[in-house]
């Protein structure tokens, strides 16, 4: 085992990853940083410092510092990926998608499938997303849902450092169009990763907080608040299962229903808006497939239907908190 | 020259504004008062104050990012928008867009933007909407030398040539997106107007450190433009006095250089220059504006602190203009 911070667990593994597989290609905004400056190449190293010397081992052919073009950055990385390469692209903010979403939506998911199956497209798009930053409309969303949503793409939204390791090195080494999702907030989280050369599966949920009341389920940040309001909980008696799902498609369903079916009581956390949400995706699930489990009906805790404010209170307003999942605890346990 | 005193005067002061306004910003965010991020305009003051003096609230502009300096040269409220990048619920946009979406549309600004390449398809619209109205008046978007690289700039670009839109790309080359060089992140000729060119634009090239070269540069775009003869870019070299964001180490610089641009490509010691070699402004009559204006920005800065905070129900409201 070893201490290492999120963003650390990021760099390390696409570095390492680019030492054993030559076709390993990292490309996107300030990811060498200082290219035509007179501080020259390695200034930066991307923005969240998730690229520092990569220019200097791998050189220019390799690490890729592109122009504001994030169009062309996915695109580039969707050609890479057809040729033969295996292109890890960054995408500054999340929010970014926007300008990209043709490349990711209607060629990168879906290449393989619309040419029969006799194409691979391995490529990884990294974007960080989130709030908590108060970085307001543009910068601060979160986008899993409708990613999630796209046929062709897989969707991977580690929390831990450990996470981080085993779920990119999965996406570096797997043959599918990968999202890779940064919570920004999670950045700077520090914590145990194990040594060795090791790989997670995706659509394998993490069982954060076992109990035997209430099903937590959530991603990325929202699962240490599941966690807070579940330890809170455990000090009254409550017990809960958080299941932080790791990946939003493929789905664990069966950790989820597994779960619900000996608490019979779902909450649901989600950073996104809940129209077309996660958060709705796994109610029905659970509705659909474990309704006579059910013995509440299922309480979703997201963001409300708007965009990100900028204003701290309301930033602290708009995104779900332990004290709103607790809320939502009791509600279940409360029905009739 | 043909600005007279009292529009000299007006220049200065509205430079002397901006240059305060991001001064204060930089100290205040230093202290954690602010969140979000903020990109400081410090530095470009000629080039805002250039433009804008040349338009009435009917023209209308699109920024960017890097937008207070912009904002404020098109006439947004000094309290308005300290109060916004304090998150005040009276702020300009009531603490919802903060630093990266001051907007003032009555003001003719049609806003900051946090997306990069974001705004020049905004202003071809908005100059299409102008044209529409035929009164003669045109949208500026501002974009910055990494924007310039955007597909959405080349789009709006080559839109606004075939539409003959009444719309100005100007273009603010200070070197650097983010932590890259210009001459890197730039392919074509090392020159932005350049590209406008081979796009079927008229183009003009001016030291954006100016006030004079912009404001004259200006005046034969705007004349251009308003008469009807279809989109014309500008490139103006201009410098960035800080870091991209509030908080960037700047690695990227050379040695003194942030020394070397503040002495010799300072827009108000060159303008402050220019008046009094030329004997037309007296330097007792700038230091008494120099002095008028950290007061307001003292004020501005009281008065942001001491605002109303906004309010959880407000996250809902505003999103529809009915439900
Ligand atoms: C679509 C998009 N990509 C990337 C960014 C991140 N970003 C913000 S400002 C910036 C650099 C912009 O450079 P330039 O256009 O030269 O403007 P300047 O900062 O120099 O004013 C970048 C890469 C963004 N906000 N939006
Ligand atoms: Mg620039």
């Amino acid at each position: 085992m070893t201490k290492m911070m999120y963003r650390d667990a990021v760099r390390s593994t696409i570095f390492e990853e680019m030492q054993r597989n030559e076709n390993v290609v990292v490309l996107g905004e300030d990811v060498v940083g200082g290219m035509g400056t007179a501080g020259g190449p390695e200034a930066i190293g991307g923005i969240w410092s998730t690229s520092t010397g990569f220019y200097d081992a791998f050189g220019p052919d390799r690490v890729i510092d592109t122009p504001i073009s994030e169009s062309a950055i996915v695109g580039a990385a969707g050609g890479l990926a057809l040729a033969g390469k295996r292109p890890v692209a960054e995408l500054m903010f999340a929010d970014f998608i926007g300008v990209s979403l043709d490349q990711i939506w209607n060629q990168i998911a879906k290449f393989r499938y619309m040419f029969g199956g006799k194409t691979t497209c391995p490529a990884v798009i990294r974007m960080a997303y989130g709030a908590g930053f108060n970085a307001a409309a543009q910068h601060s969303q979160s986008v899993h849902h409708i990613l999630t949503s796209m046929p062709g793409l897989k969707v991977v939204m580690p929390t831990t450092p450990a996470d981080v390791r085993g779920l990119l090195r999965e996406a570096l080494r797997g043959d599918d169009p990968v999202m890779f999702l940064e919570h920004k907030m999670l950045y700077g989280v520090e914590g145990e990763v194990p040594d060795g050369d090791y790989t997670i599966p995706f659509g394998h949920a993490k069982l954060t907080r076992a109990g035997e009341d209430v099903t937590l389920v959530a991603t990325g940040l929202m699962v240490s608040r599941c966690e807070a309001a579940a330890d809170a909980l455990a000090e009254e008696g409550i017990g809960c299962d958080v299941l932080d799902l790791r990946t939003t498609s493929p789905l664990d369903e069966e950790a989820i229903l597994d779960s619900v079916e000996v608490t019979g009581r779902l909450v649901v956390v989600d950073e996104a808006p809940q129209r077309c949400s996660l958060a709705t995706d796994i109610a029905a699930l659970a509705s659909e497939k474990a309704f006579a489990s059910l013995r509440a009906p299922i309480q979703m805790v997201t963001a409300p239907h708007s965009p990100i404010p900028f204003a701290l209170e309301l930033e602290q307003a708009y995104l779900p908190s332990a004290d709103k999942v607790q809320a939502a605890v009791r509600k279940v346990l409360d029905w009739r | 020259m043909q600005l007279s005193r009292e529009e000299l005067l007006q220049a200065y002061r509205r430079m002397k504004v901006i240059r305060e306004f991001e001064e204060r910003l930089h100290v205040e965010i230093a202290t954690g008062q602010i969140a979000g991020f903020t990109h400081l305009y410090c530095g470009q003051e000629a080039v805002a104050v250039g433009v804008c003096e040349h338009l009435d609230a009917s023209d209308k502009i699109v920024s960017t990012h890097r937008g207070h300096g912009h904002c404020l040269a098109k006439g947004c409220d000094v309290d308005g928008m300290m109060k916004e990048i304090y998150g005040s619920r009276e702020g300009l946009c009531n603490g919802k867009g903060g630093s990266m979406h001051i907007a003032d549309v009555d003001k003719g600004m049609l806003g900051a933007n946090g997306i990069v390449g974001a705004g020049a398809p905004i202003a071809v619209g908005a100059a299409l909407s102008l044209k529409l109205d035929g009164q003669g008046k045109v949208a500026i978007t501002f974009s910055g030398d990494g924007a310039c690289n955007q597909g959405t700039t080349f789009e709006a670009m080559n839109l606004a040539v075939v539409t003959k839109a009444p719309c100005i790309f100007v273009f603010e080359n200070n070197h650097y997106s983010e932590h890259t060089g210009f001459e890197y992140a730039v392919g074509t000729n090392k020159d932005i107007a350049s590209r406008a060119e081979a796009f079927g634009m008229k183009v003009w090239r001016a030291d954006g450190t100016d006030f004079f070269a912009v404001y004259e540069t200006m005046r034969d775009v705007l004349e251009y433009v308003r008469d009807g003869n279809g989109p014309a870019a500008v490139e103006f070299d201009t410098e960035r006095f800080f870091g991209h964001f509030e908080g960037d180490p700047q690695n990227y610089r050379g040695k003194g250089e942030l020394e070397r641009i503040r002495a010799e490509r300072d827009c108000l010691t060159n303008f402050r220059q220019k008046v009094a070699d030329a004997k037309l402004l007296e330097g007792t009559v700038l230091d008494a504006i120099d002095e008028e204006v950290l007061d307001q920005i003292d004020a501005a800065v009281d008065a942001a602190r001491a605002a109303e905070r906004p309010q959880a129900e407000d996250v809902l409201t505003n999103v529809y203009v009915t439900y």
